[in-house]
């Protein structure tokens, strides 16, 4: 006895829209298909409009000179070096000011974010009112603020604003003679007197500052300083296994901390102080010596460090509030202080919800480091997609490395990230 | 039990009555508590007060009691004829104000441009209060009609246009005539393609067990939107053609954030769409694509637009500058809003998709019938804070030479006829103070939007 099913020819396969193996072959081919000529005629409306305007191709340009001048380098340049060795110095000056700016913007943040979980409401309301003000203004009205309406009306070199001791008493003992306060005003102008003049001026040329000039015997008391990091890393390795196994704490911080700074302070000294600073001095209308910051890189990193320093407060905020208050209490209740509670209880949970976010603030500096070109920043952006393309009119090599650049920052963040995420997720069971 | 046991237990007289704690009550009570605590607070305090009179007190000196309200020119605002410190100028923006609302629009041809502001705000405002009724008709207008008919509005309309597909292979038909600004040949190819596109779908469709009727009409439908469309911005209305580079301030700003949003939500829904598909082909691109946008600045998009775009594109196309940059606008906040729509779609629970499909919904009426509706009310906050970043985004036009609202102001800090001391501190005065209202006023309504639905979604 058969089943009649079985016997049954299996149907002819009929072509139907509703077969998902033939409509997801469908839709693929289509769009394979599109993709393919898109890419084609992109390729081949290239190639004809390149032809007819006369433009080279190829990367061959990077080798020729470049023939522009570029106002603040960091490694060695100048005009007769090649387009490449400019892309260099342009992507050196971006990182210098994503890295700056990533640093203030955090500490700024941090700063901010605290404040507005204050419970002092002056406080309070002034940390809400930054985070307010700065982020609902564009990066770019910002840096231009602090480039055109800030940074370009502060007065020549020879009227400079100077900083350190001998201004902030001069400035005390006009102060004091105005509260009528005249042997205090005398006695501080003679003190101003004897005290060294400033050593760091802003003025409409930028921000000066000392420049430190090193010995050969240098290298001795930063390989100690290096040897003293290290030391201070195993130590304080050593502290949390112990603690770990015997339950014995052990002060790793402040050893730590003297294994770094007493060592290389010793052998500073019995060198003679291997390193010492050029004071910039007024000459003429202009400063000599001395490192001078170009005041469009002060206005960039200024504005987007308190641009993304609003950011970074609301996510320190959210963080330190995503943290239940049952963890701290019952942190307390298991006898650990106020100190301990927020570094081993607050702050690591605090952490997990507060980095990813953090991490794509920082990406947005870095980002927005390309706003530098309308102050005449020169970042890898105005270097390159600006002046570079003006030269050679090779649009399609030049914007097309400038955002692989930025595009190969991203993907090596956010690669980063996703470790660090795996790292820290919260194991759930 | 020895007395030991119960040492635990402190006697009474082990430590003194501690006095009754501070009172936290009445107008001392919460200033010890927020103000004067301790050292610590009350230094806190106090710097917190000089900052604020440092900051506050001199802002209103300059904008408001030492300003110059009145005047025609430099010499009203400049300290020696005022006989005082002088503060903000306004009669520089009242002298600006139509290049900062309109740029360089034709005075004659501004009615325009105020119809379009005018509208803009008719069909808006009753878009963002949930509880005015017809939302789905005022999104209509607001998203379709209202962006052609401000094209047609603000450049003219009456594209010429002279070729649709056919005419790349040389079948003008030989016809020269026009009227109304219509041309014959291209409403004849139009025509054509769209009988072909029918014929073509009513042949093939009974292969894929689709029905003739529906397949046919559906395609037709597509193409008399579409024919719709192009008649509208084809038709000659007879207004005087005003080209993007007249155009300028707050317009191009307002312009290129509504183009942006509005072209980026389709493109956007679809991207999300693609980036959770599970064909291959379709999950990639969509992912390379949107890791793309947001991997590289905006101003690199902007450059790409402007430079690389018109050398991709046959050389007999010549682009405008503003539509170059709203391309480029379009395509990086559509990589954003796929991100934002994508996390509206992972919140629908998996039990709306098998629900839907038990009900015998297919993938595509299930996604508009039943999830999308649900993630995209969820985004809306996302989708406004979108909003708020594109719009402050607007002013990197300026660095491709698009004047919009700042570069307008930064333009007119040159303007010798109004250089006085305080121009320059009017002038970022005054921007800061309109997209400070902007986007500050979008935040919070995205704020209010996100408490009302938070409660509406607790059951």
């Amino acid at each position: 006895m058969t089943d009649a099913r079985w016997s049954e020819p299996a149907p002819a396969r009929r072509w139907s829209w509703t077969d998902p193996a033939l409509r997801s072959a469908v839709i693929q081919i289509t769009l394979a298909i599109a993709l393919v000529w898109m890419a084609w005629s992109f390729f081949a409306n290239a190639q004809a409009n390149l032809a007819r305007q006369g433009i080279a191709s190829g990367f061959g340009f990077l080798d020729n000179s470049a023939g522009f001048g570029i106002t603040q380098t960091l490694i060695p340049y100048s005009e007769s070096m090649s387009y490449g060795r400019a892309f260099l110095v342009g992507l050196l000056n971006t990182l210098l000011v994503a890295v700056l700016g990533i640093i203030l913007a955090t500490i700024i943040g941090f700063l901010v974010g605290v404040a507005r979980l204050s419970k002092n409401v002056v406080i309070k309301l002034l940390a809400s009112a930054y985070v307010e003000v700065t982020r609902n203004l564009p990066p770019l009205f910002q840096i231009l603020f602090w480039y055109l309406a800030v940074l370009s009306t502060m007065p020549n070199p020879r009227q400079s604003w100077g900083f350190g001791l001998q201004p902030l008493l001069t400035w005390l003992s006009n102060a004091a003679a105005g509260l009528g306060l005249a042997p205090l005003a005398d006695m501080l102008k003679s003190l101003a007197g004897d005290v060294s003049g400033p050593s760091v001026f802003l003025s409409n040329r930028g921000l000066v500052v000392p420049r430190p000039l090193f010995e050969a015997d240098f290298s001795i008391v930063f390989g100690i300083f290096v040897a003293g990091i290290v030391a201070a890393f195993l130590v304080s390795r050593w502290a949390r296994r112990r603690q770990e196994k015997t339950g014995q704490q052990f002060p790793s911080f402040w050893v730590g901390l003297g294994l770094i700074v007493v060592p290389a302070v010793i052998a500073g000294f019995v060198l003679g102080w291997p390193v010492s600073f050029e004071k910039p001095e007024l000459r003429g209308f202009n400063f000599a010596g001395g490192i001078r910051v170009i005041p469009e890189f002060v206005s960039l990193v200024v504005a987007l460090s308190i641009y993304t320093a609003g950011f970074i407060a609301e996510i320190v905020r959210a963080g330190i509030l995503a943290v239940s208050k049952g963890q701290t209490e019952a942190a307390h209740s298991l006898g650990l202080r106020s100190g301990p509670t927020l570094r081993l209880v607050v702050i690591p949970q605090a952490m997990r919800v507060i980095v990813p976010p953090l991490t794509s603030q920082y990406l947005n500096i870095t980002k927005n480091s390309t706003l530098g070109v309308a102050v005449g920043y020169p970042d890898l952006f105005a270097v390159f997609a600006g002046t570079t393309l003006n030269q050679t009119g090779q649009a399609i090599e030049i914007i097309a490395l400038t955002m692989a650049v930025y595009l190969a920052i991203s993907i090596f963040t956010s690669i980063v990230m996703s470790w660090y995420n795996k790292r820290v997720a919260l194991v759930e069971r | 039990m020895d007395a030991r046991t119960v040492s635990y237990v402190a006697p009474k007289d082990l430590r003194p009555q501690e006095p009754a704690p501070v009172s936290t009550r009445g107008i001392f009570g919460w200033a010890r508590a927020h103000l004067f605590g301790s050292v610590g607070q009350v230094l806190l305090t106090v710097f917190g007060i000089l900052v604020v009179w440092a900051v506050v007190p001199p802002m209103v000196k300059f904008f408001i009691t030492d300003a110059v309200w009145t005047g025609s020119g430099r010499e009203a605002c400049l300290p020696e004829n005022v006989g005082r410190p002088v503060g903000a100028c306004w009669p520089f923006i009242a002298a600006k104000f139509n290049q900062i609302l309109y740029g360089f629009y034709p005075a004659e041809e501004r009615w325009r441009v105020n119809i379009v502001y005018i509208l803009g705000i008719v069909l808006l405002v009753p878009l963002l209060f949930p509880r005015v009724p017809y939302k789905r008709t005022n999104a209509l207008a607001f998203f379709g009609l209202y962006p052609l008919l401000s094209f047609v509005l603000l450049t003219g309309g009456d594209l010429d246009m002279r070729n649709f597909l056919l005419g790349s292979f040389g079948l003008d038909f030989g016809i020269t005539g026009a009227a109304g600004g219509l041309r014959g040949t291209f409403w004849l190819q139009f025509l054509i393609v769209a009988a072909i596109c029918v014929g073509i779908a009513m042949l093939v469709c009974p292969f894929f067990g689709g029905e003739r009727r529906g397949v046919a009409l559906g395609i037709a439908k597509t193409f008399a939107v579409l024919g719709g469309v192009l008649l509208f911005v084809d038709i000659d209305f007879g207004l005087r053609q005003v080209e993007t580079r007249q155009w300028g301030g707050l317009l191009v700003t307002l312009v290129i954030a509504v183009t942006g949003i509005v072209a980026s939500l389709p493109l956007g829904i679809l991207l999300a769409l693609g980036r959770r598909s599970e064909l291959p082909l379709v999950k990639y691109s969509s992912i390379i694509f949107i890791e793309f946008w947001r991997g590289v600045p905006l101003i690199t998009v902007l450059f790409f637009a402007t430079y690389m775009l018109p050398l991709f594109l046959p050389g007999r196309f010549t682009i405008d500058g503003l539509l170059r940059a709203l391309v480029g606008v379009a395509l990086f906040a559509s990589a954003y809003m796929a991100e934002v729509v994508r996390g509206g779609l992972q919140a629908i629970p998996k039990g709306q998709y098998e629900g839907a499909q038990a009900l015998g919904l297919r993938s595509g009426l299930m996604m508009r019938l039943v999830v999308l509706p649900q993630a995209l009310k969820l985004v809306i906050p996302g989708i406004v804070n979108n909003f708020i970043g594109l719009f402050k985004d607007t002013t990197l036009v300026l660095i491709v030479s698009i004047f919009d609202l700042l570069g307008i102001l930064r333009a007119s800090f040159t303007d010798p006829a109004w250089a006085t001391p305080t121009t320059l501190f009017t002038g970022f005065g005054f921007a800061g103070i309109v997209y400070f209202v902007f986007c500050y006023g979008m935040s919070r309504y995205s704020m209010a939007l996100e408490k009302r639905l938070d409660r509406s979604n607790r059951h």
